[in-house]
């Protein structure tokens, strides 16, 4: 299988199509191992109890958030430099979903912050660098929706993508530095390369699952999109026949 | 070209006005915000004043293009042949200058307003002159995106601000480096002209690909 | 002396088809008059021509002696907007113009008195009448000595007298060597060459394109 056949918008339905079941299959079997291993078998920890659990759905969350927009951003290239009309659909498709993840990842930031830190909210550098990148999402998400014409919307798009994916480093550079001018750091960090194997392994299947959930449901966008856009046509079709029936 | 857009540019003037406008009314309403505290003001005055330039620029920043999509200028200026990365260069310099230059200009005065100190007020001249090109260069690509849309000018201000971050951190930054005493005042500047030149090249090709979208 | 050739052209809008192979060729001297329904793109035909469109396939081809040269180097277009700002006087209007295609034509205010604005070239161009205004908009193709126009609709809002003027500028353009593709669906007031009828080149929605391919 060529990744060009698979490029051609008509091949592209009926591979997913058949793909589809056995991906749903796939994230609810991990999905299920991975809770379980979340709830059940990672230890609480010694200093947080058992509110380190959130930690499972937060850090796969945050990991997607940026994963999703790479993902747009190659998306993007792949508008801008092979002029592919699948490239739109996925970066069109990925938008949502990376904000609703980023959304995740801040809501389940801020439920942990709450017995952590004492409050809902901290100004913290990765939280804020978060936000930040919601905000880009729903940026996105209104340029999307103001245009009647995809073909320039995601042009358009692309190229805001883009130049959005080089600043997040800069931003991210850029609020580590605001931040550690603001509040010298006290947070505990779980990073470093001391955690234990009892919450990796339950933290990599986590991330698998959420993965898998992301894969399916950004297929399940495109497609809708693809069938969206034929239906347009279609509208089209109907419309062009009875004008040549008027003339 | 550059030249003779640059002047025309200059001639129709613009948002200066208004930016300033907007400006003052943003200072008058923060101390009805926060209270007349004046050691209170002088702490949050130079983060006031650059949020204040940064939206005045945003402001007008919704007309840069669309006036001369509108009335067919962009499409006589993108058929003769010049390439358009000048246009943009010619109409963001004019816009720096119509709209943000009066605005550095009434800092000092704006300054003893938010009980700001002298070496405060040169600073925040100093950070403004080299961070605001930047700013306006960023937000040209908003323009350069919403210019066909006939209300895109709220989209513009969603779509770049997030842009804009790191140029205002290390501007209020560089400009509370200043007058604090432990922090150094070099870093944070020399950072802020890397941002603005990476910005001002950024934003020029971007901007220029984004109306050649736009036009199609 | 010029020549601009154009094979299999093929236009799409919004990812849809407008319309497909067309083949022009128009040499020094000549006029072509494109002609065709509401929305078979006449416009979009002569935006493909001077670089505003990208085409959806097919070539655009320009010989002027030099292999670098590109239609928009060459070319005057006329397109439904003035190009004029409200604010500024019509001579200054004018004379920027000059100065961004070249100051190799008419001066300003010779060229609004070809097309009879000389009273009112130092009005703000706020002032004008739409005619006035498309008037001022054909004085820019004089301001500038370029060999091609592309004039999209140019008699509209011209009164019976300024059409006749229209006819006598282009054909002293014609005259002088220049080539002149105008989009319109009405009758010009100047001798055509050639005619290309857009209609027959209609690219049904059947054809599909991008995301509809069926195959």
């Amino acid at each position: 299988m060529q990744i060009i056949e698979l490029a051609n918008p008509t091949r592209f339905l009926s591979i997913s199509a058949r793909l589809m079941p056995v991906l749903v299959g796939a994230t609810a079997v991990c999905f299920v191992v991975g809770l379980y291993m979340a709830f059940f078998v990672a230890p609480p920890d010694y200093q947080q109890g058992e509110t380190v659990r959130i930690m499972f759905l937060h850090v796969p969350s945050a990991w997607l958030a940026m994963f999703c927009y790479t993902i747009m951003a190659l998306s993007a290239l792949g508008t801008l430099v092979w002029k592919h009309p699948l490239a739109d659909v996925s970066a069109k498709a990925a938008a949502p979903i990376g904000a609703v993840f980023t959304f995740l990842a801040l809501a389940t930031g801020s439920l942990w912050g709450k017995p952590m830190w004492g409050t809902w909210w901290v100004w913290d550098a990765r939280l804020t660098s978060v936000l930040v990148l919601f905000l880009m999402y729903l940026g996105l998400i209104a340029l999307w929706r103001s245009f009647d014409d995809q073909i320039a919307a995601g042009r358009l798009c692309a190229k805001l993508t883009l130049v959005g994916f080089i600043n997040i480093p800069i931003i991210k550079f850029s609020v580590d530095w605001w931040n550690t001018l603001h509040q010298p750091a006290s947070v505990v960090r779980l990073d470093g390369p001391t955690i234990h194997s009892s919450i990796l392994w339950p933290l990599l299947v986590m991330a698998l699952a959420f993965s898998l959930l992301f894969l399916v449901l950004h297929l399940a966008a495109m497609r809708t999109e693809i069938l969206r856009r034929r239906v347009d046509r279609l509208r089209r079709l109907a419309a062009d026949d009875r004008l040549q029936q008027g003339a | 070209m550059i030249g003779a857009v640059f002047l025309r540019d200059l001639r129709l003037g613009g948002a200066g006005f208004i930016g300033l406008t907007f400006f003052l009314a943003l200072v008058t309403i923060i101390p009805f915000g926060v209270g007349p505290d004046l050691n209170l003001l002088a702490r949050i005055g130079p983060a006031v004043l650059w949020i204040g330039a940064l939206l005045s620029i945003l402001l007008g920043l919704d007309r840069l293009f669309r006036a001369d999509y509108e009335d067919g200028s962009l499409d006589l200026l993108l058929a003769s042949g010049h390439a358009i990365e000048g246009v943009v260069l010619a109409k963001v310099a004019a816009y720096w200058v119509t709209t943000t230059l009066p605005l550095i200009a009434a800092v000092p005065f704006f300054g003893f307003f938010l009980n700001l100190e002298p070496v405060a007020i040169g600073a925040l001249v100093v950070t403004m002159a080299v961070g605001t090109p930047g700013l306006a260069f960023a937000g040209a690509i908003g323009a350069a995106v919403t210019v066909s849309l006939p209300r895109g000018g709220l989209l513009l201000a969603v779509i770049i601000l997030p842009i804009c971050i790191p140029i205002l951190i290390f501007g209020v930054t560089a400009t509370r480096a200043a007058f604090t005493d432990p922090d150094p005042f070099l870093p944070p500047f020399l950072i802020l002209i890397a941002l603005t030149l990476f910005g001002a090249v950024v934003g020029l090709f971007a901007s220029a690909a984004a109306l050649r979208t736009a036009t199609r | 002396m010029p020549t601009l050739t154009a094979s299999g052209l093929a236009c799409q809008r919004g990812g849809y088809p407008v319309f497909s192979g067309v083949d022009l060729e128009i040499a020094t001297g000549q006029t072509l008059q494109v002609t065709g329904r509401n929305g078979s793109g006449k416009s979009s035909l002569l935006r493909l021509l001077c670089g505003l469109l990208e085409p959806a396939g097919g070539t655009i081809r320009f010989d002027a002696g030099d292999p670098e040269a590109r239609v928009a180097d060459h070319c005057h277009y006329l397109g439904h907007e003035n190009g004029l700002k409200p604010q500024l006087t019509t001579v200054d209007n004018l004379d920027f113009w000059r100065k961004v295609y070249g100051p190799t034509g008419k001066a300003a205010r010779e060229a609004l008195s070809v097309v009879g604005l000389d009273r009112v070239a130092d009005l703000p161009t706020a002032y004008l009448s739409a005619g006035q205004k498309r008037r001022a908009a054909i004085a820019r193709l004089l301001v500038s000595n370029r060999s091609t126009w592309l004039l999209d609709e140019p008699t509209a809002a011209l009164d019976r007298p300024s059409e006749s003027l229209l006819g006598e500028i282009v054909d002293a353009h014609t005259r002088a060597g220049g080539l002149t593709i105008v989009a319109t669906h009405l009758t010009l007031p100047f001798a055509v060459t050639a005619t290309l009828d857009l209609t027959a080149h209609h690219a049904s929605a059947r054809v599909p394109a991008g995301l509809g391919a069926d195959q």
